[in-house]
Protein backbone atom coordinates (compact mmCIF):
# COMPACT_ATOMS: atom_id res chain seq x y z
CA UNK A 1 0.00 0.00 0.00
CA UNK A 2 2.65 2.34 0.86
CA UNK A 3 4.61 1.50 -2.39
CA UNK A 4 1.49 2.19 -4.08
CA UNK A 5 1.42 5.93 -1.96
CA UNK A 6 5.04 6.44 -2.67
CA UNK A 7 4.68 5.56 -6.80
CA UNK A 8 1.90 8.46 -6.75
CA UNK A 9 3.99 10.89 -5.31
CA UNK A 10 6.35 10.37 -7.18
CA UNK A 11 4.62 10.40 -10.44
CA UNK A 12 2.60 13.65 -8.89
CA UNK A 13 6.26 15.69 -8.24
CA UNK A 14 7.54 14.14 -11.73
CA UNK A 15 4.79 15.91 -13.70
CA UNK A 16 5.92 19.20 -11.79
CA UNK A 17 9.01 18.93 -13.30
CA UNK A 18 9.83 20.95 -16.55
CA UNK A 19 12.36 18.33 -17.53
CA UNK A 20 9.16 15.48 -17.79
CA UNK A 21 7.58 18.35 -20.75
CA UNK A 22 9.51 17.30 -24.04
CA UNK A 23 8.32 13.60 -23.03
CA UNK A 24 5.04 14.32 -22.92
CA UNK A 25 4.58 16.55 -25.42
CA UNK A 26 5.90 13.72 -27.91
CA UNK A 27 3.63 10.96 -26.35
CA UNK A 28 0.82 14.00 -27.40
CA UNK A 29 2.34 13.62 -30.54
CA UNK A 30 1.44 9.54 -31.04
CA UNK A 31 -1.36 8.72 -32.87
CA UNK A 32 -2.02 5.53 -30.62
CA UNK A 33 -0.92 4.71 -26.88
CA UNK A 34 -1.29 1.55 -25.05
CA UNK A 35 -2.98 1.22 -21.53
CA UNK A 36 -2.37 -1.86 -20.36
CA UNK A 37 -2.55 -3.65 -17.18
CA UNK A 38 -1.54 -7.01 -15.32
CA UNK A 39 -3.65 -9.44 -13.46
CA UNK A 40 -0.65 -9.32 -11.22
CA UNK A 41 2.95 -7.68 -10.71
CA UNK A 42 4.31 -10.66 -8.48
CA UNK A 43 4.56 -14.17 -8.82
CA UNK A 44 5.11 -16.09 -5.18
CA UNK A 45 7.02 -19.33 -5.35
CA UNK A 46 5.34 -21.49 -2.38
CA UNK A 47 5.73 -24.47 -1.61
CA UNK A 48 2.24 -25.48 -3.47
CA UNK A 49 3.86 -23.28 -6.59
CA UNK A 50 2.43 -25.07 -9.59
CA UNK A 51 3.00 -22.48 -12.46
CA UNK A 52 1.33 -19.30 -12.84
CA UNK A 53 -1.35 -17.76 -15.45
CA UNK A 54 -1.00 -14.15 -15.67
CA UNK A 55 -3.63 -12.18 -17.88
CA UNK A 56 -2.18 -9.17 -19.41
CA UNK A 57 -5.00 -6.43 -20.70
CA UNK A 58 -5.36 -3.64 -21.86
CA UNK A 59 -6.50 -0.48 -24.51
CA UNK A 60 -5.42 1.28 -27.49
CA UNK A 61 -5.95 5.00 -26.44
CA UNK A 62 -6.51 7.64 -29.41
CA UNK A 63 -6.85 11.49 -29.36
CA UNK A 64 -7.22 10.91 -32.91
CA UNK A 65 -9.65 8.98 -35.79
CA UNK A 66 -8.47 5.16 -36.22
CA UNK A 67 -5.75 5.94 -38.72
CA UNK A 68 -5.96 2.97 -41.55
CA UNK A 69 -4.70 -0.73 -41.71
CA UNK A 70 -5.43 -3.20 -39.54
CA UNK A 71 -4.16 -2.96 -36.02
CA UNK A 72 -1.83 -6.36 -34.04
CA UNK A 73 -0.85 -6.93 -30.93
CA UNK A 74 2.09 -9.20 -29.50
CA UNK A 75 3.30 -9.60 -26.37
CA UNK A 76 6.19 -10.68 -24.83
CA UNK A 77 6.93 -12.26 -21.82
CA UNK A 78 10.96 -12.58 -21.36
CA UNK A 79 12.86 -14.39 -18.05
CA UNK A 80 15.82 -14.05 -16.53
CA UNK A 81 18.60 -14.47 -19.25
CA UNK A 82 22.00 -16.19 -18.00
CA UNK A 83 24.68 -17.46 -20.42
CA UNK A 84 24.15 -21.45 -21.80
CA UNK A 85 26.39 -24.06 -22.79
CA UNK A 86 25.07 -26.27 -25.55
CA UNK A 87 26.49 -28.96 -26.45
CA UNK A 88 26.43 -32.02 -28.95
CA UNK A 89 26.90 -35.78 -28.25
CA UNK A 90 28.43 -37.81 -30.82
CA UNK A 91 29.51 -41.07 -31.69
CA UNK A 92 33.05 -41.96 -30.37
CA UNK A 93 34.52 -45.61 -30.76
CA UNK A 94 30.94 -46.73 -30.94
CA UNK A 95 29.47 -44.88 -27.51
CA UNK A 96 27.87 -41.46 -27.38
CA UNK A 97 29.31 -39.11 -25.64
CA UNK A 98 29.54 -35.10 -25.24
CA UNK A 99 31.43 -33.92 -28.00
CA UNK A 100 31.49 -30.57 -29.19
CA UNK A 101 29.76 -27.87 -27.14
CA UNK A 102 29.48 -23.76 -27.93
CA UNK A 103 28.61 -21.04 -25.42
CA UNK A 104 25.68 -18.89 -25.74
CA UNK A 105 26.59 -15.40 -24.30
CA UNK A 106 22.94 -14.65 -22.99
CA UNK A 107 19.07 -16.97 -23.27
CA UNK A 108 16.38 -16.15 -21.31
CA UNK A 109 15.18 -19.07 -19.27
CA UNK A 110 11.64 -17.98 -20.10
CA UNK A 111 10.37 -16.42 -23.07
CA UNK A 112 6.73 -16.65 -24.59
CA UNK A 113 5.27 -14.38 -27.90
CA UNK A 114 1.22 -13.97 -27.95
CA UNK A 115 0.13 -12.61 -31.43
CA UNK A 116 -3.10 -11.75 -32.23
CA UNK A 117 -2.32 -13.17 -35.90
CA UNK A 118 0.52 -15.45 -37.25
CA UNK A 119 3.74 -13.14 -36.83
CA UNK A 120 4.68 -13.39 -40.66
CA UNK A 121 1.86 -11.36 -41.53
CA UNK A 122 2.17 -9.15 -39.06
CA UNK A 123 5.77 -8.26 -38.05
CA UNK A 124 8.36 -7.34 -40.81
CA UNK A 125 11.66 -8.34 -41.00
CA UNK A 126 13.13 -5.13 -40.28
CA UNK A 127 11.16 -4.25 -37.45
CA UNK A 128 11.46 -7.88 -36.13
CA UNK A 129 15.28 -6.89 -36.01
CA UNK A 130 14.65 -3.28 -34.24
CA UNK A 131 12.53 -4.80 -31.51
CA UNK A 132 14.19 -7.94 -31.21
CA UNK A 133 10.81 -9.86 -30.99
CA UNK A 134 11.21 -13.31 -31.85
CA UNK A 135 12.65 -15.70 -30.08
CA UNK A 136 16.09 -16.07 -32.24
CA UNK A 137 16.59 -11.91 -31.53
CA UNK A 138 16.60 -12.32 -28.09
CA UNK A 139 19.39 -15.14 -27.54
CA UNK A 140 22.65 -13.60 -27.82
CA UNK A 141 24.87 -15.45 -29.76
CA UNK A 142 28.21 -12.95 -30.61
CA UNK A 143 31.13 -14.80 -32.01
CA UNK A 144 29.55 -18.14 -31.32
CA UNK A 145 30.89 -19.18 -35.14
CA UNK A 146 34.52 -19.51 -34.49
CA UNK A 147 33.50 -21.58 -31.33
CA UNK A 148 32.15 -24.83 -33.52
CA UNK A 149 31.05 -25.67 -37.14
CA UNK A 150 27.09 -25.22 -37.98
CA UNK A 151 27.16 -23.35 -35.05
CA UNK A 152 23.54 -22.47 -36.28
CA UNK A 153 22.60 -25.95 -35.63
CA UNK A 154 23.40 -25.42 -31.79
CA UNK A 155 21.08 -22.39 -31.19
CA UNK A 156 18.18 -24.07 -33.33
CA UNK A 157 19.12 -26.94 -30.78
CA UNK A 158 18.73 -24.49 -28.07
CA UNK A 159 15.26 -22.80 -28.99
CA UNK A 160 14.24 -26.51 -29.89
CA UNK A 161 15.41 -27.76 -26.16
CA UNK A 162 14.21 -25.59 -24.04
CA UNK A 163 10.45 -25.08 -26.45
CA UNK A 164 9.69 -28.88 -25.79
CA UNK A 165 10.35 -27.94 -21.84
CA UNK A 166 7.96 -25.42 -21.83
CA UNK A 167 10.11 -22.71 -21.46
CA UNK A 168 9.94 -21.08 -24.95
CA UNK A 169 6.73 -20.58 -26.68
CA UNK A 170 4.81 -19.08 -29.82
CA UNK A 171 0.49 -18.46 -29.39
CA UNK A 172 -0.11 -17.00 -32.60
CA UNK A 173 -3.63 -15.86 -32.80
CA UNK A 174 -4.09 -15.94 -28.88
CA UNK A 175 -4.37 -12.35 -28.29
CA UNK A 176 -7.87 -11.32 -28.16
CA UNK A 177 -8.37 -7.76 -29.78
CA UNK A 178 -12.13 -6.25 -29.42
CA UNK A 179 -12.78 -3.22 -31.94
CA UNK A 180 -9.18 -2.78 -32.84
CA UNK A 181 -9.01 -1.03 -28.57
CA UNK A 182 -9.34 -3.92 -26.28
CA UNK A 183 -6.85 -6.60 -26.34
CA UNK A 184 -5.98 -9.42 -23.06
CA UNK A 185 -4.06 -12.50 -23.69
CA UNK A 186 -3.32 -15.10 -20.45
CA UNK A 187 0.38 -16.51 -20.32
CA UNK A 188 1.19 -19.74 -18.50
CA UNK A 189 4.35 -19.32 -16.75
CA UNK A 190 5.51 -23.04 -15.85
CA UNK A 191 6.25 -24.93 -12.85
CA UNK A 192 10.13 -24.57 -12.99
CA UNK A 193 10.42 -20.57 -13.10
CA UNK A 194 13.75 -19.50 -12.09
CA UNK A 195 13.36 -16.30 -9.90
CA UNK A 196 14.02 -12.62 -11.21
CA UNK A 197 12.17 -10.04 -12.96
CA UNK A 198 9.97 -11.11 -16.23
CA UNK A 199 9.85 -8.39 -18.73
CA UNK A 200 6.42 -7.96 -20.25
CA UNK A 201 6.27 -5.94 -23.55
CA UNK A 202 3.55 -5.29 -25.31
CA UNK A 203 3.46 -3.97 -29.27
CA UNK A 204 0.70 -2.61 -31.52
CA UNK A 205 1.63 -2.77 -34.89
CA UNK A 206 -0.35 -1.75 -37.72
CA UNK A 207 1.60 -2.88 -41.52
CA UNK A 208 4.36 -4.92 -40.21
CA UNK A 209 5.61 -2.03 -38.05
CA UNK A 210 5.58 -1.36 -34.50
CA UNK A 211 3.29 2.25 -34.11
CA UNK A 212 3.23 1.72 -30.20
CA UNK A 213 4.63 -0.21 -27.31
CA UNK A 214 4.89 -0.25 -23.62
CA UNK A 215 7.06 -2.79 -21.18
CA UNK A 216 5.49 -4.10 -17.61
CA UNK A 217 7.82 -5.72 -15.22
CA UNK A 218 6.26 -8.63 -12.96
CA UNK A 219 8.60 -10.11 -10.22
CA UNK A 220 9.48 -13.54 -9.48
CA UNK A 221 10.29 -14.55 -5.86
CA UNK A 222 10.73 -17.78 -3.78
CA UNK A 223 8.74 -16.70 -0.39
CA UNK A 224 7.92 -18.42 2.88
CA UNK A 225 9.74 -21.99 3.64
CA UNK A 226 11.35 -21.93 0.05
CA UNK A 227 13.04 -18.89 0.68
CA UNK A 228 14.38 -19.60 4.55
CA UNK A 229 15.47 -23.08 3.22
CA UNK A 230 17.28 -21.08 -0.05
CA UNK A 231 19.07 -18.97 1.87
CA UNK A 232 20.38 -20.95 4.62
CA UNK A 233 22.05 -23.22 1.82
CA UNK A 234 23.45 -20.26 -0.02
CA UNK A 235 24.31 -18.02 3.39
CA UNK A 236 24.85 -20.47 5.43
CA UNK A 237 25.94 -24.17 4.08
CA UNK A 238 28.33 -25.95 6.65
CA UNK A 239 25.38 -25.62 9.50
CA UNK A 240 22.60 -26.34 6.60
CA UNK A 241 24.28 -29.80 5.24
CA UNK A 242 24.85 -30.69 9.19
CA UNK A 243 21.28 -30.15 10.11
CA UNK A 244 20.24 -32.05 6.38
CA UNK A 245 22.67 -35.21 8.19
CA UNK A 246 20.90 -34.41 11.53
CA UNK A 247 17.44 -34.34 9.55
CA UNK A 248 18.00 -37.92 7.94
CA UNK A 249 19.70 -39.85 11.00
CA UNK A 250 16.74 -38.49 13.25
CA UNK A 251 14.02 -39.96 10.56
CA UNK A 252 16.12 -42.81 10.62
CA UNK A 253 15.88 -43.46 13.99
CA UNK A 254 12.04 -42.63 14.62
CA UNK A 255 10.86 -44.98 11.69
CA UNK A 256 13.52 -47.93 13.60
CA UNK A 257 11.94 -47.25 16.88
CA UNK A 258 8.31 -46.84 15.14
CA UNK A 259 8.44 -50.24 13.77
CA UNK A 260 10.09 -51.73 17.13
CA UNK A 261 6.81 -50.53 18.92
CA UNK A 262 4.68 -51.71 16.46
CA UNK A 263 5.96 -55.22 16.79
CA UNK A 264 6.35 -55.06 20.27
CA UNK B 1 0.27 -33.10 -4.54
CA UNK B 2 2.24 -30.78 -6.21
CA UNK B 3 5.20 -29.35 -4.42
CA UNK B 4 8.60 -26.62 -5.30
CA UNK B 5 11.25 -27.75 -4.44
CA UNK B 6 13.09 -24.53 -3.44
CA UNK B 7 17.26 -26.01 -4.22
CA UNK B 8 16.16 -27.99 -7.26
CA UNK B 9 13.78 -25.40 -8.76
CA UNK B 10 11.56 -27.74 -10.32
CA UNK B 11 7.56 -28.74 -9.23
CA UNK B 12 7.24 -32.62 -8.50
CA UNK B 13 4.40 -34.58 -7.27
CA UNK B 14 4.62 -35.29 -3.54
CA UNK B 15 3.79 -38.60 -3.60
CA UNK B 16 5.84 -39.56 -6.17
CA UNK B 17 8.76 -39.00 -4.26
CA UNK B 18 7.36 -40.53 -1.70
CA UNK B 19 6.68 -43.94 -3.78
CA UNK B 20 10.59 -43.46 -5.04
CA UNK B 21 11.93 -43.23 -1.16
CA UNK B 22 9.96 -46.26 -0.64
CA UNK B 23 11.21 -48.26 -2.85
CA UNK B 24 14.28 -47.45 -2.53
CA UNK B 25 14.42 -47.54 0.80
CA UNK B 26 12.69 -51.03 0.82
CA UNK B 27 15.60 -52.37 -1.72
CA UNK B 28 18.10 -50.92 1.08
CA UNK B 29 17.07 -52.87 4.02
CA UNK B 30 16.89 -55.84 2.02
CA UNK B 31 20.15 -56.05 0.21
CA UNK B 32 22.29 -53.68 2.51
CA UNK B 33 22.90 -51.59 -0.19
CA UNK B 34 22.79 -47.54 -0.10
CA UNK B 35 20.13 -47.46 -3.12
CA UNK B 36 22.66 -44.38 -4.06
CA UNK B 37 22.83 -45.99 -7.45
CA UNK B 38 18.83 -46.54 -7.92
CA UNK B 39 17.44 -42.81 -6.36
CA UNK B 40 20.23 -40.42 -8.53
CA UNK B 41 19.27 -42.23 -12.11
CA UNK B 42 15.58 -41.90 -11.07
CA UNK B 43 15.78 -38.19 -9.80
CA UNK B 44 17.34 -37.73 -13.21
CA UNK B 45 14.18 -39.59 -14.43
CA UNK B 46 11.78 -37.16 -12.87
CA UNK B 47 13.71 -34.12 -14.23
CA UNK B 48 15.93 -33.22 -11.07
CA UNK B 49 18.75 -31.46 -11.53
CA UNK B 50 21.62 -33.95 -11.93
CA UNK B 51 23.66 -32.17 -9.60
CA UNK B 52 20.54 -31.64 -6.80
CA UNK B 53 19.85 -35.48 -7.70
CA UNK B 54 23.48 -36.47 -6.82
CA UNK B 55 23.90 -34.57 -3.55
CA UNK B 56 20.37 -35.48 -2.21
CA UNK B 57 20.42 -39.06 -2.83
CA UNK B 58 23.63 -39.13 -0.99
CA UNK B 59 21.28 -37.48 1.77
CA UNK B 60 19.00 -39.70 1.47
CA UNK B 61 21.44 -42.92 1.52
CA UNK B 62 22.26 -41.19 5.18
CA UNK B 63 18.34 -42.00 6.60
CA UNK B 64 17.69 -45.34 5.06
CA UNK B 65 21.36 -46.80 6.32
CA UNK B 66 20.56 -45.42 10.03
CA UNK B 67 16.95 -47.24 9.77
CA UNK B 68 18.80 -50.25 8.14
CA UNK B 69 21.70 -50.58 10.80
CA UNK B 70 19.45 -49.67 13.72
CA UNK B 71 16.99 -53.08 12.89
CA UNK B 72 20.21 -55.15 11.86
CA UNK B 73 21.82 -54.19 15.38
CA UNK B 74 18.67 -55.85 17.02
CA UNK B 75 19.71 -59.07 15.10
CA UNK B 76 23.16 -58.56 16.41
CA UNK B 77 23.96 -58.58 12.78
CA UNK B 78 26.78 -55.91 12.77
CA UNK B 79 30.49 -56.29 12.98
CA UNK B 80 31.50 -52.87 14.33
CA UNK B 81 35.10 -53.85 14.22
CA UNK B 82 34.93 -54.37 10.42
CA UNK B 83 32.96 -51.97 9.77
CA UNK B 84 35.55 -48.97 11.20
CA UNK B 85 38.27 -50.71 9.51
CA UNK B 86 36.33 -50.58 6.21
CA UNK B 87 35.35 -46.61 7.31
CA UNK B 88 39.34 -45.81 7.27
CA UNK B 89 39.80 -47.61 4.49
CA UNK B 90 36.66 -45.38 2.87
CA UNK B 91 38.06 -42.12 3.61
CA UNK B 92 41.29 -42.54 1.92
CA UNK B 93 39.69 -44.21 -0.81
CA UNK B 94 36.93 -41.10 -0.64
CA UNK B 95 39.60 -37.98 -0.83
CA UNK B 96 41.39 -39.68 -3.97
CA UNK B 97 38.20 -39.74 -5.49
CA UNK B 98 37.64 -36.38 -4.71
CA UNK B 99 40.76 -35.57 -6.80
CA UNK B 100 40.39 -37.76 -9.88
CA UNK B 101 37.33 -36.17 -9.77
CA UNK B 102 38.29 -32.60 -9.82
CA UNK B 103 40.85 -33.89 -12.68
CA UNK B 104 38.29 -35.21 -15.10
CA UNK B 105 36.02 -31.80 -14.47
CA UNK B 106 38.80 -30.21 -15.85
CA UNK B 107 39.19 -32.21 -18.65
CA UNK B 108 35.17 -31.58 -19.34
CA UNK B 109 34.27 -35.92 -19.41
CA UNK B 110 32.96 -36.13 -16.34
CA UNK B 111 29.39 -37.30 -17.07
CA UNK B 112 31.22 -39.85 -19.57
CA UNK B 113 33.39 -41.12 -16.90
CA UNK B 114 30.61 -41.36 -14.45
CA UNK B 115 28.63 -43.25 -16.58
CA UNK B 116 31.18 -45.32 -17.81
CA UNK B 117 32.12 -46.61 -14.28
CA UNK B 118 28.70 -47.34 -13.88
CA UNK B 119 28.54 -49.85 -16.60
CA UNK B 120 31.81 -50.90 -15.84
CA UNK B 121 31.36 -51.74 -12.13
CA UNK B 122 27.83 -52.59 -12.04
CA UNK B 123 27.83 -54.81 -14.79
CA UNK B 124 30.74 -56.57 -13.65
CA UNK B 125 29.93 -57.13 -10.30
CA UNK B 126 26.06 -58.15 -11.15
CA UNK B 127 27.70 -60.91 -13.87
CA UNK B 128 29.72 -62.12 -11.22
CA UNK B 129 27.27 -62.19 -8.19
CA UNK B 130 24.72 -63.43 -10.12
CA UNK B 131 26.80 -66.49 -11.19
CA UNK B 132 27.90 -67.54 -7.90
CA UNK B 133 24.49 -67.12 -6.32
CA UNK B 134 22.48 -69.25 -9.14
CA UNK B 135 25.12 -72.19 -8.60
CA UNK B 136 24.39 -71.67 -5.05
CA UNK B 137 20.91 -72.01 -5.49
CA UNK B 138 21.15 -74.59 -7.51
CA UNK B 139 23.31 -76.42 -5.38
CA UNK B 140 20.97 -75.56 -2.78
CA UNK B 141 18.20 -77.19 -4.22
CA UNK B 142 20.01 -80.93 -4.80
CA UNK B 143 19.53 -83.57 -2.19
CA UNK B 144 22.94 -84.68 -0.10
CA UNK B 145 23.98 -81.58 -1.78
CA UNK B 146 27.68 -80.50 -0.41
CA UNK B 147 27.83 -78.38 2.62
CA UNK B 148 28.81 -74.89 1.67
CA UNK B 149 31.78 -73.96 4.25
CA UNK B 150 31.99 -70.60 5.90
CA UNK B 151 35.44 -69.75 4.53
CA UNK B 152 37.83 -70.62 2.20
CA UNK B 153 41.76 -70.28 2.73
CA UNK B 154 42.97 -68.81 0.11
CA UNK B 155 46.10 -65.94 -0.40
CA UNK B 156 43.84 -63.40 2.05
CA UNK B 157 44.72 -65.35 4.55
CA UNK B 158 48.20 -65.04 4.02
CA UNK B 159 48.72 -61.40 5.00
CA UNK B 160 50.35 -59.83 7.91
CA UNK B 161 48.69 -57.47 10.77
CA UNK B 162 46.02 -60.06 11.46
CA UNK B 163 43.33 -59.04 13.77
CA UNK B 164 39.81 -60.73 15.18
CA UNK B 165 36.54 -60.08 14.23
CA UNK B 166 34.48 -61.57 16.64
CA UNK B 167 31.15 -60.98 15.01
CA UNK B 168 31.85 -62.19 11.87
CA UNK B 169 33.90 -65.00 13.33
CA UNK B 170 36.91 -64.33 11.41
CA UNK B 171 40.76 -63.96 11.82
CA UNK B 172 42.29 -62.09 9.21
CA UNK B 173 44.79 -59.25 8.36
CA UNK B 174 43.83 -55.83 8.22
CA UNK B 175 44.73 -54.78 4.62
CA UNK B 176 42.06 -57.02 2.38
CA UNK B 177 39.32 -55.17 4.08
CA UNK B 178 41.60 -51.49 4.18
CA UNK B 179 41.55 -52.44 0.54
CA UNK B 180 37.92 -52.84 0.20
CA UNK B 181 37.08 -49.94 2.01
CA UNK B 182 39.13 -47.49 -0.14
CA UNK B 183 37.99 -49.04 -3.56
CA UNK B 184 34.22 -48.59 -2.48
CA UNK B 185 34.94 -44.87 -1.04
CA UNK B 186 37.12 -44.29 -4.02
CA UNK B 187 33.38 -45.60 -6.38
CA UNK B 188 31.30 -43.46 -3.53
CA UNK B 189 33.10 -39.98 -4.52
CA UNK B 190 32.73 -40.59 -8.49
CA UNK B 191 29.79 -42.19 -9.00
CA UNK B 192 27.82 -40.27 -5.62
CA UNK B 193 27.07 -43.31 -3.99
CA UNK B 194 27.35 -45.20 -1.38
CA UNK B 195 28.97 -48.24 -2.52
CA UNK B 196 27.08 -50.51 -0.94
CA UNK B 197 26.61 -52.46 -3.96
CA UNK B 198 30.66 -53.33 -4.36
CA UNK B 199 31.08 -53.92 -0.49
CA UNK B 200 28.23 -56.45 -0.36
CA UNK B 201 30.08 -59.01 -2.90
CA UNK B 202 33.48 -57.44 -1.75
CA UNK B 203 32.96 -58.89 1.98
CA UNK B 204 31.49 -62.34 1.08
CA UNK B 205 33.51 -63.46 -1.55
CA UNK B 206 36.60 -61.54 -1.16
CA UNK B 207 37.06 -61.41 2.59
CA UNK B 208 34.41 -64.39 3.35
CA UNK B 209 32.13 -63.12 5.70
CA UNK B 210 28.77 -64.48 6.74
CA UNK B 211 26.12 -63.34 4.33
CA UNK B 212 24.08 -62.39 7.75
CA UNK B 213 26.78 -59.69 9.17
CA UNK B 214 27.77 -58.38 5.71
CA UNK B 215 24.46 -56.32 5.21
CA UNK B 216 24.61 -54.52 8.87
CA UNK B 217 28.13 -54.10 8.35
CA UNK B 218 27.77 -52.43 4.84
CA UNK B 219 25.01 -50.33 5.84
CA UNK B 220 27.02 -48.88 9.08
CA UNK B 221 30.10 -48.02 6.95
CA UNK B 222 27.80 -46.30 4.00
CA UNK B 223 26.13 -44.05 6.42
CA UNK B 224 29.28 -42.29 7.60
CA UNK B 225 30.08 -42.11 3.87
CA UNK B 226 27.11 -40.33 2.60
CA UNK B 227 27.26 -38.36 5.23
CA UNK B 228 30.63 -36.88 4.74
CA UNK B 229 29.42 -36.83 0.97
CA UNK B 230 26.13 -34.94 1.71
CA UNK B 231 27.94 -32.31 3.97
CA UNK B 232 30.46 -31.56 0.66
CA UNK B 233 28.26 -31.36 -1.89
CA UNK B 234 26.24 -28.86 0.65
CA UNK B 235 29.39 -26.71 1.39
CA UNK B 236 30.86 -27.19 -2.26
CA UNK B 237 28.14 -26.32 -4.48
CA UNK B 238 25.00 -26.12 -2.53
CA UNK B 239 23.07 -28.74 -4.35
CA UNK B 240 21.42 -30.35 -1.56
CA UNK B 241 17.68 -30.06 -2.03
CA UNK B 242 16.35 -30.99 2.12
CA UNK B 243 12.88 -30.61 1.13
CA UNK B 244 13.68 -33.44 -1.36
CA UNK B 245 15.50 -35.51 0.55
CA UNK B 246 12.64 -35.22 3.66
CA UNK B 247 10.24 -36.81 1.14
CA UNK B 248 12.62 -39.02 0.03
CA UNK B 249 13.68 -39.79 3.55
CA UNK B 250 10.39 -40.04 4.71
CA UNK B 251 9.60 -43.12 1.92
CA UNK B 252 12.88 -44.34 2.45
CA UNK B 253 12.82 -45.12 6.16
CA UNK B 254 9.57 -46.60 6.08
CA UNK B 255 10.40 -48.87 3.17
CA UNK B 256 14.15 -49.53 4.95
CA UNK B 257 12.20 -51.35 7.78
CA UNK B 258 10.26 -53.53 5.88
CA UNK B 259 12.72 -54.48 3.82
CA UNK B 260 15.12 -55.34 6.09
CA UNK B 261 12.18 -57.78 7.54
CA UNK B 262 11.38 -59.08 4.07
CA UNK B 263 14.97 -59.66 3.99
CA UNK B 264 15.20 -62.06 7.21
CA UNK B 265 12.51 -64.48 5.45
CA UNK B 266 14.35 -64.50 2.39
CA UNK B 267 17.45 -67.45 1.87
CA UNK B 268 20.60 -66.01 1.48
CA UNK B 269 21.61 -67.27 -2.35
CA UNK B 270 17.92 -66.17 -3.46
CA UNK B 271 18.88 -62.27 -1.59
CA UNK B 272 21.96 -62.35 -3.73
CA UNK B 273 20.92 -63.96 -7.23
CA UNK B 274 17.47 -60.70 -6.30
CA UNK B 275 20.39 -58.18 -5.94
CA UNK B 276 22.46 -59.30 -8.88
CA UNK B 277 19.56 -59.09 -11.07
CA UNK B 278 18.48 -55.52 -10.05
CA UNK B 279 22.91 -54.25 -9.99
CA UNK B 280 22.60 -55.59 -14.12
CA UNK B 281 19.37 -54.14 -15.02
CA UNK B 282 20.31 -50.38 -14.32
CA UNK B 283 23.65 -51.30 -15.74
CA UNK B 284 22.01 -52.43 -18.67
CA UNK B 285 20.18 -49.10 -18.56
CA UNK B 286 22.85 -46.81 -18.36
CA UNK B 287 25.25 -49.03 -21.14
CA UNK B 288 21.85 -48.14 -23.64
CA UNK B 289 22.13 -44.83 -23.11
CA UNK B 290 25.96 -45.12 -23.71
CA UNK B 291 25.17 -47.30 -27.36
CA UNK B 292 21.78 -46.42 -28.83
CA UNK B 293 21.92 -43.11 -30.47
CA UNK B 294 19.84 -40.33 -28.76
CA UNK B 295 16.78 -39.21 -29.97
CA UNK B 296 17.79 -35.72 -28.89
CA UNK B 297 21.91 -34.98 -29.57
CA UNK B 298 21.88 -31.87 -28.15
CA UNK B 299 22.13 -30.98 -24.07
CA UNK B 300 21.47 -27.14 -22.70
CA UNK B 301 23.05 -26.14 -19.14
CA UNK B 302 23.07 -23.28 -17.78
CA UNK B 303 26.64 -21.55 -17.16
CA UNK B 304 29.81 -20.38 -19.04
CA UNK B 305 32.58 -22.98 -20.49
CA UNK B 306 34.76 -23.53 -18.10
Amino acid sequence: MSRRLTLALALALLSLLPLSQPAAAQAVARDEEIVAGLSQSRVSITANFDGSEILIYGAVKRETPVPEGRLDVIITVEGPSSPVVVRRKDRVAGIWINHAAVMVDSAPSFYSVVTTRPLSEILSHTENLRQGITIDRVIRAVGIASEAEGSDAFVTALERVRGQEGRYRLMEGKVQLTDATLFRADVALPANLTEGGYKVRIFLLRDGRVVAQQERLIGVRKEGLERAVFNMAQDQPLIYGLLSLVLAAFAGWAASAVFRFIRA
Amino acid sequence: MQLYLPIAEVSVDAFLLLGIGGVVGFLSGMFGVGGGFLITPLLFFIGVPPAVAVATGANQVVASSVSGVLAQIKRKAVDFRMGTVLLVGGMIGSGAGIWVFALMKRLGQVDLFVQLSYVLFLGLIGAMMLQESLRALLRAGKPGAVIRRGHTHNWVHGLPLKMKFRASGLYISVIPPLLVGALTGFLAAIMGVGGGFVMVPAMIYLLGMPTKVVVGTSLFQIIFVSAFTTVMHAVTSQTVDMMLALLLILGGVIGAQIGARVGVRLRAEQLRVLLSLLVLAVSLRIAADLLLRPDELYSVASGALP
